[in-house]
C-alpha cells in the first residue's frame, strides 16, 4: 500500500507531456465536439438565445415523428436481418466445415462492401430493383413476376432496406467472426461429454456467450443505418421522408419554416444514435469477458 | 449447421451480393441498344465535369491522408510513450465520428463557421476547403487512429526513443525517421480506407456545397439514364482497390514481423 500517509503525495504539478496532445485536443474540439455541442444548445434556444423547450416540442408534430419512426423501422429492420444473415454466413464460414480457402476472400469482400455505401450504393440496386432492373426485367419477362404488381417498390421501406444490407450484412461478418473464433473446442468437447446435443450446445453454451457481441453489433448496425443520408437521398431523392433526408433539406433551405427546429431535430438524431452507441460499448465490454 | 446448410446460407449470400453488382455493370454497358458497349464510360470519362470533380476529391484525399497523419501519428506516438493513462480517452475521443452523424456535424460546422462568426472559415473557397477537409480528417479518424495504434503496440517504442536520444537525436528526426518508417505499413492501410471514404462522401461536401465526386454522382443520377452507373462502377472499382491494397499491407506486415 501506497497511499498510507496521504499527505505525502505531492501536490499536483502540470504535466508538459500533456502539451503533446494539445495539437489533437484542439482538432478535436473544434470539428467535433464544438459543432456537436453547438447543435445539442442550439436546440434548447430561441433566436434570440434564451432558453426553451419549444423546439424539442415542436418535434412531435405528426411530420416530424413520422420521419423518426419510419428511419427507426428501417434501421431496425437492417439491422435485425443484418445481424441475423451476417451471424449465419460467418457461422457457415467459420463452423460449418467448408474450405478454409473461402474465409479470405470472405473478410476481405466484407471489408469492400461494409464501405462501398453511399451513392454508388443505391445507383446499383436502382440498376438491379429497380423498374428498369435487371432482377425486375428478368422476373418480369421469364417468371412472369411482376414486381410492382405486388406492391413492392425500390422507393419504399422494403426498397431502403434491402438496400442499407449490403453494407449492414458485410459489418456483421466483421465484427462477429472473432467472436466466433473466440468460441473455444473445449467447451464444445465439454458440452458433448456431457451429452449435450448440437443444438443444446448452441442454445445453452455458444449462444449465450456470443449473445451480447451480438445485440451491441445490433445496436451499431442500428446507429449505422440511422446516420445514413447519402444512400438514402440517391435513391430516393425527397420521396420517402425519412429522419436524415428531412435534416438534409432542412439544412440547404430551411423546409420547416424554422431554424431552431432543425437544431433539434439534429438533436434527437444524436439521442437515438447514442443510445444504440452506448448499448453496443456496454455489450462489447460485457462479451470481452469470455471473449479472449 | 452441416454443411450442406453451410453452403446453401454462403450461396444464396453470395447471390444477394453479386445481383447489385452485376446489374449496376449491365446497366453501364447498355447504353447502346441491343449491344453491349463502352459507351457510358467514353462519355464519363470525356465528361469536365467529371475531370473536374474527381481531381478535386482526389487532390481531398491526399491532404486529408496527409494533414490526418500528420496529426495521428505524433499524438498515437507520444500517448504510447508519456500518457499511456490517456489512451482510453483519445481512443474514446476517435471512435466518436461512428457515433455522431455526419450530417449533425457538419450542421454545426455551419452555424460555427459562417460567415458573421469569429473563425469565418465558409467566407471563403480555401476556408470552405480547409474546413471540408477537417470534416474527412474527423470522418477517417476512427481509422487512420486504429491503424497507427495498432502499428505502434508492436513497436518497443520506449527503447527505440531512448536509443535515438542517446546518439542524440532530436524530436523531429525520432518522429520522421524512427517511428514513421516503423508504423509505414500501418499509415498506409489507414490511408486506403480514408482515401475510399473520402472520394464516396457525399454529405459533407453537398452541404458545404463543394465540387466533390459524391455530390456529382448523386447530380448525374438525378439526370442521366446511363452514365450514373458506368460511375457507381468506377466508384467501386476504387472502393475495391482501396480497401483489396489495405488488406494486403496488413498482411503483408503481419507475416514480415517476427511474433
Amino acid at each position: 500500500m501506497t497511499d498510507q500517509t496521504p499527505h505525502s503525495r505531492p501536490p499536483r504539478r502540470f504535466n508538459p507531456a500533456w502539451l503533446g496532445v494539445l495539437p489533437f485536443a484542439l482538432f478535436v474540439s473544434m470539428f467535433l465536439i464544438a459543432p456537436t455541442l453547438n447543435i445539442v444548445i442550439g436546440a434548447f434556444q430561441t433566436p434570440d438565445g434564451s432558453f426553451t423547450l419549444a423546439n424539442i416540442q415542436g418535434l412531435f408534430t405528426r411530420s416530424i415523428m413520422s420521419s423518426y419512426w419510419i428511419s427507426i423501422k428501417i434501421s431496425v429492420a437492417s439491422a435485425a436481418i443484418g445481424s441475423l444473415v451476417g451471424f449465419l454466413m460467418a457461422t457457415a464460414v467459420v463452423l460449418g466445415g467448408l474450405p478454409r480457402g473461402l474465409r479470405a476472400p470472405l473478410m476481405t469482400f466484407s471489408g469492400v462492401a461494409s464501405n462501398f455505401a453511399g451513392v454508388p450504393l443505391a445507383f446499383a440496386f436502382l440498376a438491379t430493383l429497380g423498374p428498369l432492373g435487371l432482377v425486375t426485367g428478368v422476373l418480369r419477362t421469364e417468371f412472369g413476376i411482376n414486381l410492382r404488381a405486388y406492391g413492392f417498390n425500390i422507393l419504399s421501406f422494403w426498397g431502403l432496406t434491402i438496400t442499407y444490407l449490403f453494407f449492414q450484412i458485410p459489418l456483421m461478418i466483421l465484427i462477429i467472426t472473432p467472436a466466433l473464433d473466440g468460441l473455444k473446442r473445449e467447451w464444445r468437447e465439454a458440452a458433448s461429454c456431457l451429452g449435450a446435443t448440437g443444438a443444446q450446445y448452441w442454445r445453452m453454451v455458444a449462444l449465450p456467450i456470443l449473445f451480447p457481441t451480438i445485440i451491441g453489433t445490433f445496436a451499431l448496425l442500428f446507429a449505422n443505418a440511422f446516420g445514413a443520408v447519402a444512400t438514402a437521398i440517391a435513391l430516393t431523392g425527397s420521396s420517402l421522408n425519412i429522419a436524415p433526408i428531412m435534416l438534409f433539406a432542412q439544412i440547404r433551405g430551411d423546409v420547416l419554416g424554422d431554424p431552431q427546429l432543425g437544431y433539434a431535430m439534429a438533436f434527437g438524431m444524436i439521442v437515438i444514435t447514442a443510445v444504440a452507441n452506448v448499448t453496443y460499448i456496454v455489450l462489447r465490454i460485457r462479451s470481452e469477458r469470455w471473449l479472449k | 449447421m452441416t454443411r450442406a446448410a453451410a453452403w446453401a446460407i454462403l450461396i444464396l449470400g453470395a447471390i444477394y451480393f453479386i445481383l447489385p453488382l452485376m446489374g449496376m455493370i449491365e446497366f453501364s454497358l447498355s447504353m447502346r441498344r441491343g449491344e453491349y458497349s463502352l459507351d457510358a464510360y467514353r462519355i464519363v470519362l470525356a465528361d469536365p465535369q467529371f475531370r473536374r470533380t474527381f481531381g478535386y476529391s482526389v487532390m481531398m484525399a491526399i491532404a486529408t491522408i496527409v494533414v490526418g497523419m500528420l496529426l495521428v501519428v505524433p499524438t498515437a506516438y507520444w500517448v504510447q510513450l508519456k500518457l499511456p493513462r490517456l489512451r482510453p480517452l483519445i481512443e474514446f475521443m476517435t471512435l466518436l465520428p461512428l457515433v455522431i452523424p455526419a450530417i449533425v456535424v457538419v450542421f454545426g460546422y455551419i452555424r460555427l463557421y459562417n460567415t458573421s462568426s469569429w473563425l469565418p472559415l465558409t467566407g471563403s473557397l480555401t476556408g470552405t476547403n480547409i474546413l471540408l477537409m477537417c470534416g474527412y480528417i474527423m470522418l477517417g479518424l476512427p481509422y487512420m487512429y486504429r491503424a497507427v495504434d495498432t502499428g505502434l503496440r508492436a513497436v518497443d517504442v520506449a527503447t527505440l526513443t531512448e536509443a535515438a536520444q542517446s546518439l542524440g537525436a532530436g524530436w523531429g528526426t525520432i518522429l520522421w525517421r524512427l517511428i514513421l518508417p516503423n508504423v509505414l505499413v500501418a499509415v498506409l492501410s489507414g490511408a486506403f480506407v480514408t482515401f475510399a471514404i473520402v472520394m464516396g462522401e457525399f454529405t459533407m461536401a453537398a452541404l458545404l456545397n463543394r465540387p466533390a465526386f459524391g455530390p456529382y454522382l448523386q447530380l448525374m443520377g438525378a439526370n442521366r439514364a446511363y452514365e450514373p452507373f458506368a460511375l457507381a462502377t468506377i466508384a467501386f472499382a476504387i472502393t475495391w482497390a482501396c480497401i483489396g491494397a489495405m488488406q494486403l499491407f496488413t498482411r503483408f506486415s503481419r507475416q514480415g514481423r517476427p511474433t
